[in-house]
């Protein structure tokens, strides 16, 4: 046994520190940096409506109702109030990204109190609190939301509150099951041998942990919100008319397909180009930032 | 056996038994009763370094979490500087959460990854306020240079760092209590050679210059026998031998000992399949000596009677009754004229 007589340490051999992964992200995934700016398009589009629509959406033009596409002065046409359909989709997108940013945060900061406590409490507690989000969960989102918004009443704001309380069940449990799989880690029960009060340890170690999940979460259920808030103006119940809304000028065009389909088929295409461009930037980040997608390298 | 030294650890036949239910039919489940820990006896002095060796399910890593506290003995008493570990560990900053320093086999999982290395190496420090704020990095930047790490590692996260690296930030996690007994369980085991090799020489190191007790568990006799003076064996949850590792690996007393030595001659090699003959299950044991049906020196009267972990030489325990006690240097066979065990207690 004289193969390791040199008692003081030989220094290590350190490979240097991994560190270019960001910088490749956008290079690596093509579909995610092309679905990325069109997601960014339409917040542009949203911030700066007043800027980019040529028309006030809701001002109706006596003299051109239901305009086809590429009519002078109407590029996408116009409804058949003679309402300009380009300038409707973008203020349209300041309600679908307002709504569906609201309603997620809503349901991310619901999930996340309800899913820390039942993840935490365990025992009788845990139980009832899960048994309260299953019920909830048993309904698809959008059955729940039309619920409250029958309790709540129509309106902008109605809407991002019942989408956000519809939100919370599935934000809750994968919170919970976040929180089961952290605090089941060594890092939590050496932070218990340290002596760190365990409201500490929650706070420090459990939290973050459970905090960076949530937030790739964020970004894929955005595009569930917005459709369901859509789903609930195309119903007719959420976003009253004339706002212009996307599920609404759907709702509204639907009776005029046959003759005029760019009035449903605009929107349509609009919020079916973001939900898919939502999607995909959610599954990028999920891809690049949950650490359980990641090879565990040792 | 020399007393010298006042024991940090002492177990007092401590027994860990786990409730495990399983199904045995489509709606039926029997609970049963397995004893991770069964009548362990081990006294840790200060200053000493002890190796737990044993196959993989012998009940190292309980024993470890029971000296932690983390797992409470179901039978007998386990103390820390003759206080129940249990209730030593009460209380937020009682001196056991200092004083006593874990280094999992699992380093990367004990770092939490949303920390950087220095927030994970200050956090020990702030804790215990082991010093004012503004000495912190200071601090820390010395831990790592303790551990052979360069200093920019401290902007780095456990993800980004190699296996090697990672078990090196462990070592300076745990050291940055200032502690002064080490738990390792398996600290350098899955790494290359090279790198275990580096490892041992720091914590052999450590132990010599900060004058640390150091509970080492491993599989592998050859590191044992490099870092530390006393070894324990551990067989189905007994302790079937104590004393200064060198004398155990060079003359067993217990003849699952010798089959251990014999099994794993060299350097590096962990243990592999000692002996033949079926490893009972924990869950039920055959009456008698626990590891009679693998022994070669197996009489009638090993199938009557439990042997517990008793003295067969000084400074040498062994839960036997026919140990082999030959001239030192080399282990005697005659099987049959051993001295029967003589009940010594600790
Ligand atoms: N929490 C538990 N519940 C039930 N059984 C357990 C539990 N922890 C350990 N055991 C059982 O106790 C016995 C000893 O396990 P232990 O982990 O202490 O072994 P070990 O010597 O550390 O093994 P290894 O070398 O594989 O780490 C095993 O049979 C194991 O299945
Ligand atoms: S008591 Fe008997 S069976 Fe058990 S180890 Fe000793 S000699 Fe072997
Ligand atoms: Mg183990």
């Amino acid at each position: 046994m004289t193969l390791l007589d040199g008692a003081t340490p030989a220094p290590a051999t350190v490979p240097p520190v991994r560190r270019r992964r960001r910088l490749t992200m956008f290079v690596r995934r093509p579909f995610f940096t092309l679905a990325l700016l069109v997601a960014a398009g339409f917040v542009v589009s949203a911030a700066f409506a007043p800027v980019f629509a040529p028309w006030d959406p809701t001002y109706q033009d006596i003299g051109a109702m239901m305009a086809p596409p590429a009519t002078a002065g109407h590029l996408l046409g116009t409804d058949s109030y003679g309402q300009d359909i380009l300038s409707r989709i973008l203020f349209g997108a300041r309600y679908a990204l307002g709504i569906g940013l609201g309603a997620v945060a809503i349901g991310a900061l619901g999930g996340l109190v309800l899913g820390m406590a039942a993840g935490l409490a365990g025992g009788r507690t845990e139980w009832v609190l899960m048994r309260i989000v299953d019920s909830i969960l048993a309904l698809p989102s959008l059955i729940l939301a039309v619920a409250f918004i029958a309790i709540l009443g129509q309106g902008v704001d109605k809407v991002i509150y019942a989408v956000g309380v519809a939100l919370i069940g599935p934000f809750a449990r994968t919170v919970r099951a976040d929180v089961m799989q952290v605090r089941a880690q060594l890092f939590v029960e050496a932070a218990g041998l340290m002596g760190l009060a365990w409201l500490t340890v929650v706070w420090r170690h459990i939290l973050p942990n459970v905090v960076y999940p949530l937030a790739v979460q964020v970004t894929i259920r955005i595009s569930e919100a917005i459709l369901v808030s859509s789903s609930l103006s195309f119903l007719g119940i959420g976003v009253t008319p004339p706002t212009p809304d996307w599920g609404l000028m759907i709702s509204e065009g639907r009776a005029f397909v046959s003759f005029a389909p760019w009035m449903a088929g605009m929107p349509g295409a609009a919020l079916a180009i973001l939900l898919i461009a939502l999607s995909i930037v959610g599954d990028g980040i999920r891809e690049e930032f949950d650490p359980k997608m990641q090879r565990g390298g040792s | 056996m020399s007393e010298e030294g006042a024991p940090i650890f002492e177990l007092l036949d401590v027994e860990k038994i786990f409730t495990i239910t399983r199904a045995t039919g489509p709606l039926k489940r029997e609970t049963l009763r397995l004893p991770a820990l069964d009548g362990v006896r081990l006294r840790i002095k200060q200053n000493t370094s002890l190796a737990l060796v044993g196959e993989s399910g012998s009940g190292k890593s309980t024993l470890v979490r029971i000296l932690l506290g983390l797992n409470e003995p179901s039978n007998g008493q386990a103390l820390f500087r003759g206080r129940p570990i249990v209730e030593a560990r009460k209380g937020l900053r009682a001196p056991f959460h200092r004083d006593v320093a874990m280094i999992y086999q699992d380093a990367r999982g004990s770092l939490n990854p949303r920390m950087s290395v220095e927030a994970l190496i200050a956090e020990p420090i702030r804790h215990f306020r082991l010093c004012a704020e503004k000495e912190i990095p200071a601090r820390v930047a010395a831990l790592l240079a303790r551990v052979g790490l360069p200093a920019d590692v401290a902007k780095a996260y456990p993800a980004g760092l190699s296996g090697g690296q990672v078990r090196r930030v462990a070592i300076a996690r745990a050291l940055a209590s200032e502690p002064s007994v080490l738990v390792a369980d398996e600290a350098v085991s899955g790494l290359d050679v090279s790198t275990q090799a580096q490892l041992l020489n720091l914590l052999a190191d450590l132990k010599r210059t900060m004058g640390l007790t150091l509970v080492f568990i491993t599989h592998d006799l050859g590191v044992a026998s490099y870092l530390c003076q006393e070894i324990a064996v551990l067989y189905l949850g007994r302790i079937v031998e104590t004393g200064p590792t060198n004398d155990v690996l060079n003359a067993p007393a217990h003849p699952y000992s010798a089959a251990l030595r014999r099994a794993a001659p060299a350097f590096f090699e962990p243990i592999a399949e000692p002996l033949p003959g079926e490893i009972p299950s924990p869950v039920n044991l055959p009456p008698g000596c626990r590891f009679a049906g693998r022994c070669p020196r197996r009489q009638d009267d090993c199938l009557a009677l439990d042997p517990p972990l008793g003295r067969v030489l000084p400074g040498r325990h062994a839960a036997c009754i026919h140990p082999l006690t030959g001239s030192p240097g080399g282990p005697a066979e005659r099987g049959d004229a051993a001295p029967s065990n003589p009940d010594a207690v600790l």
